[in-house]
């Protein structure tokens, strides 16, 4: 049955995992998503779905379960902050590598180092870009609400079985630690052990009667063959970018300039653009909800239609590289961000508009 | 006698397990892991494993364990086999799940992964190949190379002042509550590849029945990486391994679980 709760963003993921039918989860505590792991182990879902959850020694071994794990063609998942993230690198590579479907959730803090615990969007780029060795991509999800947090969990998870592919739920802090109204799902049964051999035929389930066996390895030697495998990864990282691309409007039909940006820095330019439209400047916001797949066919084609972008980040300027690459020179991109665990006011984000743009003010 | 009279099936005392692949083998002649892997194909194969055994095989010359034995692999990465066996084996309690690691990988990078799984006593075997040596990347010291052993980085011998000691990680495990069993056996003799292949037994019946972690350390040969032919390895494996790691039982409880 549905139910409508108050929760933090970090709750609400683990919610979500248990509703979902995750088979299990692994981590290890860092701030600001303890929550996850804290609100798993209250919930003993074990006891009802069969749900596995596991504290492990280290962010390393987590991410390791996971690759263990999504072997067996199980749904698991893992969650940390960014050091944390940081240390699940290789695991996520060989998860890449291997093309296994799994589900890393990072709920930034900034950085770099142990950096601080407050929030920030500064890990575009390690998830965005590979991270980890090889040429890899994982589907990134940006939430901008507790509700997206739950949704996300569920969306991410069956594109990761859809492509075999990990995908990635890339929250700023804010999102993991602020309390929403959020309407939680059903619950599905997690699959029988015979549905996930069926649905999962390369699965590392243990031989049960198969004649073939199943290895699951990132290694090959040959180097023809490697690069075989390399392209059949990139084979479906072109397919994830046909059809995966998700992205949110506001305002852009008639909009003469446009912001970019993606999960609660989203809102509050938003709250920005609503302000500046009532003294009659129009602005349009694009919010990216894949971070990758990126809707650059989308930005290319608003750059024909407004005057100039600014993307608003809480970093130093990482987003800006997609939009700059979308745009191609065709009009001027600007970026203003916070960094250190700073946020935005709306306010300061029109400042830093009309800093860019005189001209749309005069 | 005609050679068609002595191969008759009545005539037969040994074959190859039907469980060990008919493929070319990438191992050294002399190596212990060919014996080793030998053992596990029969052990899973005389227990009825086959169709629920799943191996994580490591990052070293056992790299390439899944060629070998017909059951499902994960391959690891480097040290983390422990942990992706902790996931595989909870997430299907009805499989028997092993990791199959060497020194490099069970004592250096993956310590931790090998601590802690064994620590929670999840129901699996470790079975680790000591030959003191990193084998694969080329004779490179290993956290249990012995003090005086020359290798490729430590070329004048392992110095206890600048490479610390020799890692009797097994002895840890023993101390571990998580573990049932812990032995430590070599394969140079049949006398010693028969009582390393009762200890596998053994090792496999536990996790079947989920008593705890097993253990079972095969103090090997790298007759490659140690520069001497294989009858020579032997014998400066028992001459000199045996006696930094003592052959036998470490521990052998019913069930860690039950303390």
């Amino acid at each position: 049955m549905e139910e409508i709760k108050l929760m933090k963003g970090n709750e609400a993921i683990a919610h979500a995992a248990i509703r979902y039918g995750f088979d299990g989860y692994f981590g290890y505590p860092i701030t600001p998503q303890s929550e996850v792991l804290e609100t798993l182990e209250a919930l003993m879902p074990w006891e009802t779905t069969g749900m596995v959850v596991l504290q492990a020694e280290s962010e390393v071994a987590a991410i390791n379960m996971v690759y263990g794990g999504a072997s067996t063609g199980k749904k698991v998942m893992t969650s940390s902050s960014s050091p944390g993230v940081s240390l699940k690198q290789e695991g996520i590579s060989y998860i890449a590598g291997a093309e296994l479907p799994a589900l890393i959730i990072n709920v930034m803090r900034g950085g770099p180092g142990l950096g601080t615990i407050q929030p920030s969007q500064a890990d575009y780029f390690q998830a965005t870009k590979g991270g980890g060795h090889g040429d890899y991509h994982l589907i990134v999800l940006s939430p901008a609400t507790v509700q997206e947090m739950v949704d996300f969990v569920g969306l991410g998870m069956d594109l990761a079985f859809k492509y075999r592919t990990p995908a990635m739920l890339l929250a700023d802090g804010i999102v993991g630690q602020m309390m929403e109204k959020v309407r939680l799902p059903e619950f599905r049964p997690r699959r029988t052990d015979d549905e996930v051999r069926q649905q999962c035929p390369w699965a590392a389930t243990g031989k049960h009667g198969r004649k073939k066996r199943n290895v699951i390895t990132s290694l090959e030697l040959e180097s023809a063959a490697m690069e075989k495998n390399n392209e059949r990864l990139q084979e479906t990282y072109r397919k994830i970018s046909e059809n995966e691309v998700r992205f949110q409007e506001y305002y852009t039909d008639d909009a003469e300039y446009l912001i970019v940006a993606f999960g609660t820095v989203a809102r509050i330019a938003l709250k920005a653009i609503e302000e500046a439209r009532e003294s009659g400047l129009k602005i349009g916001l694009l919010r990216p909800i894949t971070l990758w797949p990126f809707c650059s066919a989308r930005i290319a084609e608003l750059s024909k239609q407004v005057k100039g972008i600014l993307t608003v980040e809480l970093n130093a300027g990482q987003m800006i590289e997609d939009v700059r690459l979308a745009v191609n020179g065709s009009v001027p991109v600007y970026h203003y961000g916070r960094m250190g665990g700073m946020i935005p006011t709306p306010g300061e984000i029109m400042d830093a508009f009309k800093a860019d743009f005189p001209d749309a003010v005069k | 006698m005609e050679l068609q009279d002595i191969i008759k099936p009545e005539n037969k005392i040994y074959e190859r397990p039907h469980l060990l692949l008919d493929v070319n083998t990438h191992y050294c002649p002399g190596c212990s892991h060919g014996v080793v892997h030998k053992l596990i194909a029969e052990v899973i194969a005389e227990l009825g494993l086959e169709d629920c055994a799943v191996g994580v095989a490591p990052v070293g010359c056992a790299v390439f364990a899944y060629n070998y034995i017909d059951i499902d692999w994960i391959e690891a990465a480097h040290g983390r086999a422990p942990a992706i066996a902790t996931a595989a084996s909870r997430l299907w309690p009805e499989n028997v799940v092993f990791t199959y690691q060497g020194d490099g990988d069970l004592a250096a990078i993956g310590t931790a992964e090998t601590i802690h799984a064994a620590n929670r006593g999840e129901d699996i075997v470790i079975v680790f190949i000591n030959n003191a040596i990193y084998g694969m990347t080329g004779g490179q010291m290993a956290p249990t190379t012995l003090l005086g052993q020359k290798t490729a980085t430590t070329p004048y011998g392992r110095r206890a002042d600048l490479n610390g000691y020799p890692l009797k990680i097994s002895d840890i495990l023993a101390g571990l509550d998580g573990t049932c069993y812990v032995t430590r056996q070599t394969v140079h003799t049949p006398a010693a590849v028969r009582k390393t292949k009762a200890a596998l037994k053994k090792a496999f019946l536990n996790a079947k029945a989920k008593h705890g972690t097993s253990v079972v350390e095969v103090v090997s040969t790298c007759n490659s990486g140690w520069k001497m032919s294989p009858a020579d390895s032997n014998k400066w494996m028992q001459e000199h391994m045996t006696a930094k790691y003592p052959l036998g039982d470490l521990k052998d409880i019913e069930n860690a679980h039950i303390q």
